[in-house]
């Protein structure tokens, strides 16, 4: 079975790859550095990560230290590194602010995340596998979740439960199961009728162990895209929740709380309020720009295409006729 | 088409009976409802008074009756800071709501047709990756922030347009509507471009071209008619999404609409307004959906067909 394609490695090239056979594909490194913009992303996902990871413990006490001298400082060099970017009004090192806030959101989108794509492609796969009453039950339930506004159901959820950072992981990542479900369907659907599938089942292999060995490789690079750029989505909802007052609550730091507290300074001291919404920008764009790189980095039909130099690119759009 | 209609209606009330269930199963899951309408400085006896008038005594199947009841009839109690009755209240906010997200998702759609079949005419070309990069940017800005620094340089530096309320000229309506369009305008363009490039290099775009028809007629006429359906999918589904932006947007600007009196009853525990609210957006929801489902069927002809077992 070491013959079994895998998009990962791409050690046996599916139809359509332009790499001649045998040849190794470059690795994912290189491709990321010929490609500026996503090289970018990049770094700042990874430096975002980094600071929430260890941001915490060079900060201290610093992002709900009172100082009622230093209140509403403009950003500057004058007081240290943390007045960098100004103070607060309660004259909180609004860096400091950041880095905390960064933790807290990424504690809320990262595991939600995670929960829906395990779910949801776990749920999507099966339902695609099988087929009949069991793909419409979940494709109902998809649906269903899908129907209606995310922040409509969190509403009425965070009104009745209190708001908490577990309440809102679960309710995020319930809201964005359907996502997955329906990819994951999409890609099984269309795998259960492949020979590989059929040689598997032929030996006796259970359902799971075939969605396992033989669907998940093949309909990962998708998932992992979709998550990428559901990432954004999910950080988005956690800080319009936020700012609205029904997400995080103070004394925690998140950046769309900051966003709403620094909202009455607005006129006297923009940079509360403007400089966590620039961080959940960089991040979003970031995030969507390197979903654009992984969904062309991992298919092996269009991974030709990141060799080369960016002004060739895609000069000749590609008909979808050709392969199939 | 009668078939088709009925089918997307069976299926499309199966989502809003789930909401339905589903606020009332939560008011009952979280503990006593009683919690959830007074508040909490309500004394013993007024709690078990409330209890007794409104049947929070009774089984649940007989709650769920009433329930049912009350939702068919548009009857879902007073409000607790006005005393005014609930489906009133979020009747009157209804118009203000839909107005501005019906003149956002025209301009919405033009826009990204426009701008998405420019990029799609020269893929790669210094057009189409400037307006790809414009397009991820604005699908990624955070709205309330887009709106409250549009506020401050439009509003408090250059005093061009007003920072909120709903009194006034056609310049109240330039911030509200700019800050819902920037997410649905940036996903549109995206979808608009993938699938003109998909259309323009089709067959039956070269057998036009070859026929002589003039490139107007082949953009517009043959391309974009078949580049329709995803956009058409995804303009329903950003609607959708718009009532999570219009909940932003009518809180910042003071816009008098259902999100902001979501968010109010909220803050203020209302549950009543809220209760009304969500299940007024769930129809209204329901209604949209099956309207997107027609609009589809009428452009495609392959929708329309009655699916095979």
């Amino acid at each position: 079975m070491t013959t079994t394609a895998d998009p990962a490695t791409g050690s046996a090239p599916p139809e359509g790859a332009a790499a001649p056979p045998g040849a190794r594909p470059p690795r994912w490194w290189r491709l990321l550095g010929r490609d500026w913009a996503a090289a970018v992303a990049a770094t700042v996902l990874g430096a975002v990560l980094l600071v929430a990871l260890l941001g915490p413990l060079l900060i201290g006490d610093r992002a709900v230290r009172q100082n009622l001298d230093a209140s509403l400082r403009p950003p500057s060099l004058d007081h240290g590194f943390f007045g960098l970017l100004g103070t607060d009004v309660l004259g909180r090192s609004v860096l400091a602010r950041l880095v905390e806030g960064a933790g807290t959101t990424l504690s809320v989108a990262v595991p939600a995340v995670l929960c829906s794509l395990v779910v949801g492609s776990a749920l999507g796969m099966w339902a695609g596998f099988h087929g009949g009453i069991r793909e419409s039950l979940a494709m109902r339930l998809a649906d269903a979740i899908l129907s209606f506004p995310s922040l409509l159901i969190a509403v009425v959820v965070l009104y009745v439960f209190a708001p908490s950072v577990g309440n809102l992981v679960a309710i995020l990542a319930v809201a964005r199961i359907p996502v997955y479900l329906r990819t994951a369907r999409a890609e099984s659907t269309e795998l259960r009728s492949r020979l590989f599938v059929d040689a598997a089942r032929t030996f006796g292999t259970a359902s799971w162990p075939i969605i396992y060995r033989h669907i998940l490789p093949i309909a990962l690079p998708t998932l992992l895209t979709v998550a990428t750029l559901d990432f954004c989505f999910v950080m988005l909802t956690e800080s319009s929740l936020s700012f609205l007052g029904i997400g995080i609550q103070p004394p925690e730091v998140s950046w769309g709380l900051m966003v709403a507290q620094g909202r009455q300074y607005l006129q006297t001291a923009w940079w509360i309020a403007v400089l966590p919404g620039v961080a959940i920008m960089l991040v979003t764009v970031s995030a969507t720009v390197l979903a654009a790189w992984v969904r062309l980095a991992t298919d092996p039909a269009q991974r030709w295409r990141l060799t080369l130099p960016r002004k060739r690119r895609g000069t000749r759009p590609v008909t979808p006729e050709v392969t199939a | 088409m009668t078939v088709f209609l009925r089918n997307r209606i069976a299926s499309s009330a199966i989502p809003l009976l789930f909401v339905v269930l589903g606020v009332f199963c939560l008011a009952r899951l979280a503990g006593d409802p009683v919690d959830l309408y007074l508040p909490l400085s309500a004394t013993e006896e007024q709690r078990a008074e409330f209890s007794a008038a409104h049947g929070f005594d009774q089984s649940i199947p007989a709650q769920l009756w009433d329930y049912l009841g009350q939702v068919v009839r548009l009857d879902f109690g007073e409000s607790l800071r006005t005393g005014q009755s609930a489906g009133e209240m979020v009747l009157t906010a209804f118009p203000a709501t839909l107005q501005l997200a019906a003149v956002t998702m025209v301009i919405a759609v033009l826009a990204a047709i426009l701008v998405g079949s420019v990029a799609a005419y020269r893929p790669n070309s210094a057009v189409d990756r400037f307006s790809s990069l414009l397009a991820m940017t604005a699908a990624s800005i955070p709205d309330f922030w887009f709106a409250i620094v549009g506020v401050l340089i439009f509003g408090v530096s250059l005093e061009w347009l007003p920072t909120s309320g709903v009194i006034g000229g056609p310049e109240i309506w330039v911030l509200p509507i700019a800050t819902l369009l920037i997410r649905p305008f940036g996903v549109l363009v995206q979808v608009v471009r993938g699938s003109m490039v998909a259309a323009l290099s089709a067959p039956y775009v070269k057998v036009a071209r070859s026929k002589g028809a003039s490139e107007r007629r082949v953009v517009f006429g043959h391309a974009l008619r078949n580049a329709t359906t995803p956009v058409l999918t995804v303009a329903g589904d950003l609607t959708i999404g718009l009532v999570n932006g219009a909940v932003v947007v009518e809180t910042i600007f003071g816009w008098p609409g259902i999100g902001k009196l979501m968010i109010d009853s909220i803050l203020q525990r209302d549950f009543a307004v809220l209760q009304a609210a969500v299940l007024l957006t769930a129809v209204t929801i329901f209604a949209l959906n099956i309207v997107v489902d027609v609009a589809h069927a009428l452009i495609d002809a392959r929708v329309r067909q009655p699916v095979q077992a």
